[in-house]
């Protein structure tokens, strides 16, 4: 599927626009609070977002692809971040404070991913239900 | 400073934010490019060549010492952007669901090792550089 040069650049110029929106949500998210704490919060919510919209296209695919495109490579994929995390890791004063990034991080964001995929689940099989006892119209 | 011997130069004093969300733009862009060329059905090798290299950049920058609108501009908004959390957890997690969990192991450690080993490069690096 070769797209239009025009859309390939529209595409591009809406990815560079969510990765300033993203950087920049995160960049405010390390004024508001320590930057240990702010790389977390980021790449939890950014876990959670993204296994939402990859599972939701998996099970219902409601969000038409370009768009979900555009919104998790150029958005989410900004918001959260590895360089910083890694940076963090790699300075950490004693190995308790490693641990804690490492397990925080890599924990908490693969509990979010299975949490969305949870709610996925559960936002399918609420709109299979009604269909499989036939519409109401 | 070079900054002074240029006129004009000093009053270009633009706002962290833009200097952050111009970074993270192109590092965006430059992510996507990484995702066209890389992108494999076996393993996310594209995730873990972007979170190494903006890992190395990003420690390279710091060692090197640069000064606070670099590290805006190239640490968190370039490398910040380029590198992704959130694209690594979903791929790892469903490595792990379509069954293989060995290669979901080694991506969450290989990104890790990788980019610690990357970032202590980049220390190296500027360490022998200025001696």
């Amino acid at each position: 599927m070769a797209a239009h040069p025009i859309v390939r650049l529209e595409t591009l110029a809406l990815i560079g626009i969510g990765g300033f929106a993203g950087s920049n949500l995160r960049y405010f998210a390390l004024g508001l609070f320590s930057d240990v704490q702010a790389v977390l919060l980021v790449n939890v919510l950014g876990c959670f977002a993204l296994g939402f919209l990859v599972y939701e296209a998996q099970y219902a695919g409601l969000v038409a692809k370009r768009s979900r495109t555009v919104f998790t490579t150029g958005f989410l994929s900004s918001l959260t971040t590895y360089s910083t995390f890694a940076i963090q890791s790699a300075l950490a004063a004693d190995p308790l404070l490693l641990v804690a990034i490492v397990a925080g991080n890599y924990g908490l964001g693969f509990t979010a991913v299975l949490a969305s995929r949870e709610l996925a689940r559960r936002l399918r099989d609420d709109d299979a239900t009604p269909a499989a006892g036939g519409e109401a119209a | 400073m070079i900054g002074s011997a240029v006129p004009g130069f000093v009053t270009f004093d633009p706002e962290p934010a833009h200097i952050v969300g111009t970074g993270g733009a192109i590092g965006a862009v430059l992510r996507h490019w990484v995702y066209l060329q890389f992108s494999s059905d076996r393993f996310p090798w594209p995730t873990l060549a972007v979170n190494v290299l903006g890992s190395f950049v990003f420690g390279l920058a710091m060692f090197a010492g640069a000064g606070e609108s670099a590290i805006q501009l190239v640490g968190i908004g370039i490398c910040g952007a380029f590198t992704t959390f959130s694209s690594f957890s979903v791929e790892t997690v469903q490595l792990y669901e379509r069954g293989d969990r060995l290669l979901a192991v080694v991506n969450a450690g290989g990104n890790l090792a990788l980019s610690l080993l990357a970032i202590g490069l980049a220390w190296g690096l500027v360490s022998v550089g200025s001696l």
